[in-house]
């Protein structure tokens, strides 16, 4: 029995892998390399309708760099003044439900987490009617004159309004969840070792909660940098971000390998972001 | 680590300390002297806890004061008060290395060139291979220990334990006892420990209180409390105690004769200031000799009774025996020979000299302070 057993469950675990692999290989996998020979392919005739060729035509790239990167620009810009923004407001929030909130706690997790019982285009269109020149919002600013452009909707500052609203959830849930676990006699005993208000925040809460501030940043940064909702439909003309470029690429122009190369180059920049914010914070904390 | 930096009394006075309708300490009053290793004891929920975070600055009192020599520390937050904690679990700084752990309070305070500071305390903790290791690759009893440097460093009047010992393992346990005990005979700083279990108080305390429902039960030398407990509360609660309800016959020489059930037992006249009516009496189970009936020459306190269990666990052998009026009593025999009376309906004589007797009051709740650890939880 005893011989027969190990291998036995060995095999076993080996089966239990099997859907997760299968999963990864049909819907990941194979997708990517997909839209990797779909990003080298050579157009066939001057239009779409005339269809592509398997090829290794790099000058999808150097085309799709040349010619839009600043949309890229312009998507890292808002991304990362969206995840600041959304740390910032984040953080305060995270840290009242883990150390305040007490009985409220959950409650007030389960009210971060209802928006995403509606749809993250329902809701964005949402704020394109709160936002509107109509709408009393703009109607109040501008009473107030505090508007440059008299409008909200169709600028920048829309689009990054939007962002930091889609990912705010992004960021609290692990920003919560690092804090919440810090436990709070570390706190007494940094007290009765002199730390001040201050000092216990940035001596113990803050390094502790690192963790949780770099899984928010990269959950909010990575999605926020290829978001094309936002800017399609509260920004202007000169709003539009790379997700847009790519999203015209595909649906609108069916250019399948300038899409692909656009998307393919977006990932490769975002992985080489990610791989040195993670080596500058240091990951072996973090796990 | 300086010997003779002057510490001063730790004093409570009238502290209270209510929440709601419960009322975790009651109006207690008491003095620590400085430089002793001072024991609050009693079962969870007696307020000793509670006393301990009132003193750390971590608790409001409700009324009272706290005073340390002459200064009422109540008004000061908890990093002004010349006090410091053992936590429970210790609370360390899970993402600071040892040597960060233990300078931590002085870096807060400002000092400068604390290196030498801090490795002395490594040194005096006996963890200087460890220095540069994070909380989490530490055993129990070395956490500990940091937990206890990482307080002490700071030269505090006084150092609070919190169940200091509560998540380590009983031999682990006992060496703790010793070490924290010599510590605190190396620094002189004044100790105040919070713990439930009486033999840990015992073996580490100069003074113990015994605590029980927000009060002070009794306070004394681990061996005045033990040998002559005022209450049955802490004749139950600080190891065992056969307690018999009486009446009081008359005085015998230095003794008080007490009729209880119709044998008569002897407890010294000093013992009490009760002379008549009725009266409690009690014996601890290791002072009982267990003999065969007509044996010689025994004690002048005796009760006839009927083995009823026995269990022999080594260096004793435990005896319960029923007396005549059904009353189990506990009995603990050294084995010094081993014996055979251990025979479950054998009949025996209970006998004890009458000075091992003590007194209690006749109001006393007999059951008071049985088993603390099931009644508490």
């Amino acid at each position: 029995m005893t011989v027969t057993s190990k291998p036995r469950r060995i095999k076993t675990a080996y089966l239990l892998l099997i859907p997760g692999f299968a999963w990864l290989f049909f819907f990941f996998f194979f997708p990517l390399g997909s839209l990797l020979a779909t990003s080298l392919k050579r157009p066939l005739g001057d239009s779409p309708e005339a269809g592509f060729a398997y090829a290794l035509q790099f000058s999808n790239y150097s085309q799709a760099i040349a010619e839009y990167w600043p949309y890229y620009v312009r998507a890292f810009s808002f991304a990362a003044i969206a995840t600041l923004f959304c740390s910032l407001l984040a953080y305060p929030i995270s840290y009242y439900m883990a150390f305040r909130a007490k009985k409220y706690k959950y409650l007030m997790l389960v009210l971060i987490v209802a928006p995403f019982f509606a749809s993250f285009l329902l809701r964005t269109n949402a704020w394109k009617t709160i936002l509107s020149s109509e709408g009393a919002v703009v109607g109040f600013l501008n009473f107030l004159g505090v508007l440059p452009e008299e409008r909200i909707l169709s600028t920048s500052f829309a689009v990054i309004l939007g962002l930091i609203y889609n990912f705010l959830p992004f960021m609290i849930l692990p920003l919560f969840i690092s804090l919440d676990k810090i436990d709070k006699r570390l706190l007494e005993a940094a007290g009765d070792l002199y730390a001040t208000g201050n000092q216990r925040f940035w001596k113990v809460v803050w390094p502790l909660s690192i963790p949780g501030v770099v899984s928010g940043t990269i959950l909010t940064f990575i999605p926020a940098s290829g978001d094309y909702i936002n800017a399609e439909l509260l920004g202007g003309i000169s709003d539009k971000m790379i997700g847009n470029v790519i999203q015209s690429q595909f649906i609108i122009l069916r250019n399948y390998p300038q899409a692909s190369a656009l998307s393919f180059t977006l990932m490769a920049i975002v992985l080489v972001f990610l791989y040195l914010y993670l080596r500058k914070v240091g990951t072996k904390e973090l796990l | 680590m300086p010997k003779n930096h002057t510490v001063q009394d730790l004093h409570l006075k009238n502290l209270t300390k209510r929440y709601d309708e419960f009322t975790a300490v009651n109006d207690l009053t008491l003095t620590i002297p400085a430089g002793t290793f001072f024991a609050l004891l009693g079962p969870s929920g007696c307020g000793k806890t509670t006393t301990l975070r009132m003193v750390a600055g971590l608790e409001e009192p409700t009324s009272g004061e706290i005073l340390i020599g002459e200064e009422n520390i109540v008004p000061l937050p908890p990093y002004k008060r010349p006090v410091n904690t053992v936590f429970q679990s210790y609370a360390l700084f899970p993402h600071l290395t040892i040597y960060e752990n233990i300078a931590f309070g002085l870096r807060r305070r400002g000092i400068k060139d604390i290196d030498k500071t801090v490795k002395d305390m490594l040194a005096l903790v006996e963890l200087t291979p460890m220095a540069e290791r994070k909380p989490t690759q530490l055993s129990g009893g070395q956490q500990q220990r940091v937990a206890v440097a990482r307080a002490l460093i700071n030269k505090p009047d006084v150092l609070l334990l919190d169940e200091p010992l509560g998540a380590l393992d009983l031999k682990l346990r006992r060496q703790m006892q010793l070490e924290l005990k010599w510590i605190q005979k190396d620094v002189g700083t004044t100790f105040v420990h919070v713990t439930h279990d009486q033999e840990e108080a015992m073996t580490m305390a100069d003074t113990v209180a015994v605590m029980n429902e927000g009060r002070i039960e009794q306070m004394g030398s681990p061996v005045e409390i033990y040998e002559n407990p005022k209450t049955a509360f802490v004749a139950n609660f600080l190891g065992q105690s056969n307690l018999f309800s009486g009446s009081v016959k008359g005085v015998d020489g230095d003794l008080l004769a007490v009729d209880v059930n119709g044998v008569t037992l002897y407890v010294p006249k000093g013992k009490t200031n009760i002379t008549s009516g009725k009266i409690v009496i009690g014996v601890r189970p290791e002072k009982i000799k267990v003999v065969d009936v007509d044996t010689p020459g025994l004690p002048k306190n005796q009760i006839i009774g009927t083995i009823s269990d026995n269990a022999f666990v080594g260096v004793s052998t435990q005896y319960v025996v029923e007396s005549p009026w059904g009353q189990e009593l506990s009995a603990f025999e050294q084995n010094v020979d081993p014996n055979d009376l251990g025979y479950k309906g054998n009949k025996v004589v209970l006998a004890w000299e009458p000075r091992n007797s003590f007194a209690l009051d006749p109001d006393e709740d007999l059951t008071a302070g049985i088993e603390p650890e099931l009644v508490s939880n």
